[in-house]
């Protein structure tokens, strides 16, 4: 940081305007990273990625001069690396299924915790209850920090994610975007969201306890 | 109310729409109601809140030096 902690759209145009270094210090220390993990979204290859976000950064600073403020300075930035992100993943044959039949493909309506861990439905005292039920986690204080093993593991299990459910579950969790805004990017309903949302979590979870499990056992 | 109690089967795949407030309101009576009486289900529950908030912090990584070099290039090209 460079000392300014925090400034809103108008001081930042302002700041862009007049050419000031500190203000673009400032947007890409906010910004610059998500927009590198929102590009991964529609392209595999994180230089690229990288490319298109040093892009979308050029023409940030070319159009600030004619910025109507018709969107919030945020939506406009994301909305310039979307569509430069779309073209170059079309371009790789890459695009973000939303459609109907790919949520079939998907196993939505699979469970998300495999059936084993629970009584099957004629258990005589607890049909449809936990057989293997989740140990708690041990947040000793150490573990409030994220250590790297353990942010490596949510990444890689982010990253196994079938692409719609990583699509939404990055922006939702990760760079936290209300879920409005994400179902208007990507044309899809608020229940089709969650689903995934959900399926996605499921998954980093599942990720997460297989990690703590064995850590234990070491 | 007379509802209809859920399993643990059941309450796992309410989570998220419990979490995002989009349960109707029987629904989540149904989904406390059980939530009071199960462990397991508690745990489930604090667990994927704790997914959610580690997953969040991933956002905290810093801008590598190199990048933010390049970045301040593109800059000052531009200006």
């Amino acid at each position: 940081m460079t000392g300014t902690d925090s400034m809103d759209d108008e001081q930042i145009i302002t700041g862009l305007k007049q050419r000031e270094e500190s203000t673009f210090h400032f947007l890409i220390d906010r910004y610059h990273a998500s927009l590198v993990r929102i590009a991964m979204l529609y392209i595999s290859d994180r230089a690229v990625a990288e490319e298109i976000a040093q892009e979308t950064w050029l023409k940030v600073l070319e159009g600030i001069d004619r910025f109507e403020k018709r969107s919030t300075l945020k939506t406009w930035i994301f909305a310039i690396l979307n569509n430069l992100a779309k073209s170059r993943g079309k371009h790789e044959g890459r695009c973000i299924p939303f459609s109907e039949l790919y949520y079939r493909e998907d196993g939505h309506g699979e469970p998300v915790v495999p059936p084993e861990r629970f009584f099957p439905p004629d258990h005589p005292k607890w049909p449809g209850g936990w057989s293997m039920p989740p140990e708690p986690w041990h947040n000793s204080p150490e573990d409030q920090i994220l250590s790297e093993e353990l942010k490596d593991c949510i990444q890689e299990a982010i990253a196994d994610l079938p692409e719609n459910q990583r699509a939404i579950i990055t922006l939702h969790d990760l760079e936290g975007w209300p879920s409005a805004e994400i179902c208007n990017v990507f044309n899809l309903s608020e229940t089709n969201q969650r689903v995934l949302l959900h399926r996605a979590r499921a998954r980093v979870r599942q990720a997460i306890e297989s990690y703590y499990r064995a850590t234990m056992s070491k | 109310m007379n509802l209809q109690p859920i399993t643990c089967k059941e309450f796992v795949e309410l989570v998220t729409d419990y979490l995002e407030g989009s349960l109707s309101p029987e629904d989540q009576a149904r989904f406390e109601a059980h939530l009071a009486v199960c462990d397991g289900c508690e745990i489930y529950l604090k667990q994927i809140g704790e997914t959610i908030r580690l997953t969040g912090k991933l956002s905290e990584e810093q801008l590598p030096p190199e990048a933010k070099d390049k970045l301040l290039k593109i800059f000052r090209d531009w200006k």
